[in-house]
């Protein structure tokens, strides 16, 4: 039987994203895959100029991604931050070459293994940038669509999955009221084991609860049809495309530079 | 012996397993008619599905005792039933078992009695008209597990996705169910996240509407709505399943609502009275269900006074009837002696930084409040859902940040704590001084048994064990809770779990007892109950404020009511 799949769907019924934001408006499985494909030369090679050009790429693209410049910003000061501490131990435990700058209880600071140290955080930052501009554009629904439509995963496996996501948004407010429910109990402290206990009792109560609606509004019966049309476009291809030019653009040009240097 | 029977399976069913639950749905009769955008727009057109009950009951897994038994009832197509009955009638059960969420064990292991698994007695058969099997659709209490995705549009398409409607019929199916129930004027993507809790439930009617199923099961939908979002939905669930010709069994405690709606529309059809053996206090031990005790029309039932009675008897809500309270006259043990001042309050539903300086950012749910709270003395805080009453009750408690202003303890309630602001209580201070009694019960529930449980806040507070023994014992004969003594907290029923949360409370014996909607769902005999206990504690000089809908809670505790609206907390006549 084959699968009936919407080849229309209400423009009020797609997901709100901003009008510039042309990657929310792909194909999830493409922008899925390029980011993909865009951590692959970065993560075989450890040098400036790969990295240097996923990284670059990937800001040219943030404007049509749904991310907004606020969101990349936290995102990315956490990640500098991390990124710091990786430069940081790096530079203490890389291999010594030049003049010491540093001699820290045994451990030394040189520039060589501060420019290893600067190299790994820069190659941190262009593995989770285009994560971050790619799948920050896509909508979990539409990807759930894609990911049982096209690639036929399970369905009960992604629509379940996409259910308890919804459920997991619930979770903060539901450690508030857990807390101060406890509070009045006369136990006093925040994030005690007992109380993370508490929340996963509640979390697995509210699971079967969606569990029987979902079960009631009929899921898991054979023969599913799908009201979002899940389609591969001309554009999708162009962003598949454009993210294996870039990934081939940082081999060449780190092959040209002389920098290419295998992990392994 | 045990049969649930699906009549006449339509051929595009075929291919499913021949136990395919009623819940599964109708594949043929969903998708064949395809009908032009007008009629989609007019409403539904399933048609209802009967049902025939012949000598049916339910054992649960692992009882010995079935909690339904004997059942002959059947129902016709379009019949709107409203089944009510004490706690422990087996109610949700029989939902629970039209709905097809009861599997029986392929293989009963006879042996061992206690491993069993769900056993179902009798006969159950659903058809549904021209001999489609109908589908079932079910809605139940809790509103935020109600919506499974997170725009309003997809979260409707849902049901009808999964019985594998056309797309392009989906979509109209989907507008025309939103629009039935009020929600027409969002934009199909708008977030469920933003929708309140009434809004909710009129999503999961439309989810229902969009599958067409030819029976409807609604299972206490009105249960955590405040009086106007409950008044909505009920308009909107007997209008569209007139509309829609549905068969519809529906449990509620409250019957003023389904029998005879202000508005002018007729009420349900039929009243189906449920009943236990005993008082139905108890569905743990002995009790057990007493089968149909009444059932025809509402209007004729209720003007049977001996019907009335027995209604009542069983804790049903009965129009214009009041429940009994053994302790009127009631006269409050007010004496004026100050509790609990509020200055300049201001509550917020976010939550707050410790640092006062920097609580000035939030905008407060409600601020302005000043008042003080005196011992003995009752005060109900009125008003819609999202208007800040809990948020202004955590406040007072001590559980929430102020987000403006202060909450003073006055001497007699501070009694020697270190600081005169319940938030900055310890939680051992504040348990012997305020009383929080949560919306859900199990938020609160600690330990593993009953006893345990009420023992939890007296002996955190370092009460002497003998009396912490004492307090226990006379708890569990006022609140009906001796023969559950030994049970885990979440296997009570939802009436023992409330009067539980409440105990607990008082057994550290606050002078402050502060309750968010404690009445919620409650039957008559319960409700009684939990009203009974509260005159006591306040003729006793408790103070109480209470987060409330229900008026004639306000009534029997001869309440002050704050009505918070707007942002803004103001006393107002009874």
């Amino acid at each position: 039987m084959s699968v009936m799949v919407a080849r229309s769907i209400p423009t009020d019924a797609l997901p709100a994203v901003p009008r510039r934001a042309w990657l929310a408006r792909q194909d999830p499985l493409a922008v899925l895959f390029g980011a993909l494909v865009l951590n692959v030369p970065v993560v075989l090679s450890l040098d400036p100029v790969t990295a240097g050009v996923v990284l670059a790429a990937s800001l040219v693209a943030l404007p049509f991604s749904a991310v907004s410049g606020r969101r990349l910003l936290l995102f990315t000061l956490a990640l500098v931050l991390g990124g710091l501490v990786a430069v940081w131990g790096t530079a203490l435990v890389a291999p010594d070459s030049g003049p010491v700058l540093l001699n820290f209880i045994g451990l030394t600071v040189t520039p060589g293994s501060l420019y290893s140290g600067a190299l790994v955080g820069l190659r941190s930052l262009a593995v989770a940038v285009p994560a971050v501009v790619l799948l920050g554009s896509v909508d979990a629904t539409r990807l759930a669509d894609a990911l049982a439509v096209r690639l036929r995963l399970p369905e009960r496996f992604v629509l379940g999955a996409l259910g308890a996501l919804r459920l997991g948004g619930l979770l903060t407010e539901e450690w508030r009221v857990l807390a101060g429910a406890r509070r009045a109990r006369g136990i006093g402290g925040g994030g005690s084991f007992s109380l993370v206990f508490a929340l996963l009792v509640q979390a697995i109560r509210r699971g079967t609860r969606l569990a029987v609606t979902m079960d009631a509004k009929g899921f898991g019966a054979p023969g599913r049809s799908w009201a979002r049309p899940v389609r591969t476009g001309a554009a999708d291809v162009a962003l598949l495309l454009g993210c294996v030019l870039v990934a081939g653009l940082a081999v060449a040009a780190a092959l040209a530079a002389g920098t290419w240097s295998l992990v392994w | 012996m045990s049969a649930v029977r699906v009549d006449s399976l339509p051929d595009a069913a075929g291919s499913r397993p021949a136990d395919a639950s009623p819940a599964a749905g109708p594949r043929g009769a969903a998708s064949d008619a395809v009908e032009a955008g007008g009629a989609a727009a007019k409403g539904v057109t399933s048609g209802g599905a009967s049902i025939r009950l012949a000598g049916f009951g339910v054992t649960p897994a692992g009882r010995e005792q079935p909690v339904l038994a004997g059942l002959d009832v059947s129902v016709e197509p379009g019949e709107i039933v409203l089944l009510a009955g004490p706690s422990g009638a087996g109610k949700s059960t029989l939902l629970q078992a039209l709905a097809g969420l009861l599997q029986p064990d392929e293989e009963p292991a006879a042996e061992d009695a206690a491993a069993h698994g769900v056993r179902l007695l009798g006969e159950l058969s659903i058809s549904g008209p021209a001999g489609r099997v109908p589908g079932t659709g079910l809605v139940q209490q809790d509103p935020e597990t109600q919506v499974v995705l997170s725009r309003i549009g997809d979260d409707v398409a849902f049901g009808a996705e999964n019985l594998g409607v056309e797309p392009e019929q989906i979509w109209l199916r989907v507008r025309a169910a939103l629009a039935s129930v009020g929600l027409g004027d969002f934009p199909l993507n708008h977030p469920t996240a933003a929708l309140s809790g009434g809004q909710k439930q009129r999503l999961a009617i439309a989810g229902l509407l969009a599958m067409r199923p030819g029976l409807w099961l609604l299972d206490e939908p009105t249960a955590n709505l405040d009086p106007d979002g409950a008044r909505e939905l009920r308009s909107v669930v007997l209008r569209t399943a007139r509309e829609a010709g549905a068969t519809v069994v529906l449990v509620e405690h409250r019957l003023d609502l389904w029998v005879d709606p202000e508005d002018g529309t007729p009420g349900v059809d039929r009243l189906l009275v449920l009943g236990t053996r005993d008082d139905g206090r108890d569905e743990q031990q002995g009790g057990g269900p007493a089968g149909v005790i009444a059932d025809g029309v509402p209007a004729r039932l209720l003007g049977d006074d001996e019907v009335v009675a027995s209604l009542t008897a069983a804790g049903v809500w009965v129009p214009g009837v009041r429940p009994r309270l053994a302790d009127r006259p009631f006269a409050p043990g007010s004496t004026g002696a100050p509790l609990l001042t509020a200055l300049g309050l201001g509550a917020s539903r976010q939550a707050l930084p410790r640092r006062r300086a920097a609580r000035r950012r939030v905008t407060p749910a409600v601020t302005g409040v000043d008042r003080t709270r005196t011992e003995g003395e009752a005060v109900c805080l009125l008003g819609r859902n999202g208007a800040g009453k809990t948020a202004l009750a955590l406040t007072l408690a001590g559980l929430a940040r102020a987000a403006a202003g202060r909450v003073r303890a006055e001497e007699l309630l501070r009694a020697g704590a270190r600081w005169d602001e319940p938030e900055r209580f310890s939680a051992r201070e504040l348990v012997t001084r305020i009383g929080m009694v949560f919306q859900d019960p199990e938020h609160q529930f600690v330990t593993r048994s009953v006893r345990e449980e009420l023992a939890f806040s007296p002996r955190r507070a370092g009460v002497e064990a003998d009396v912490v023994q004492a307090r226990v014992s006379g708890l569990l004969q006022r609140l009906h809770l001796e023969q559950v003594a030994d049970a885990n907290p979440y296997t009570l029923s939802g009436g023992q779990q409330r009067r539980l949360s409440v105990g607990t409370a008082l057994a550290a014996q606050p002078r402050l007892l502060v309750l968010d909607e404690p009445t919620f769902g409650q039957d008559a005999i319960t409700w009684a109950d939990l009203v009974t206990l509260l005159r006591e504690q306040v003729r006793a000089g408790t103070a109480i404020v209470a987060v409330t809908h229900d008026e004639a809670f306000a009534q029997a505790l001869d309440a002050r009511r704050v009505l918070v609206q707007d942002g803004r907390a103001q006393e107002v006549a009874a």
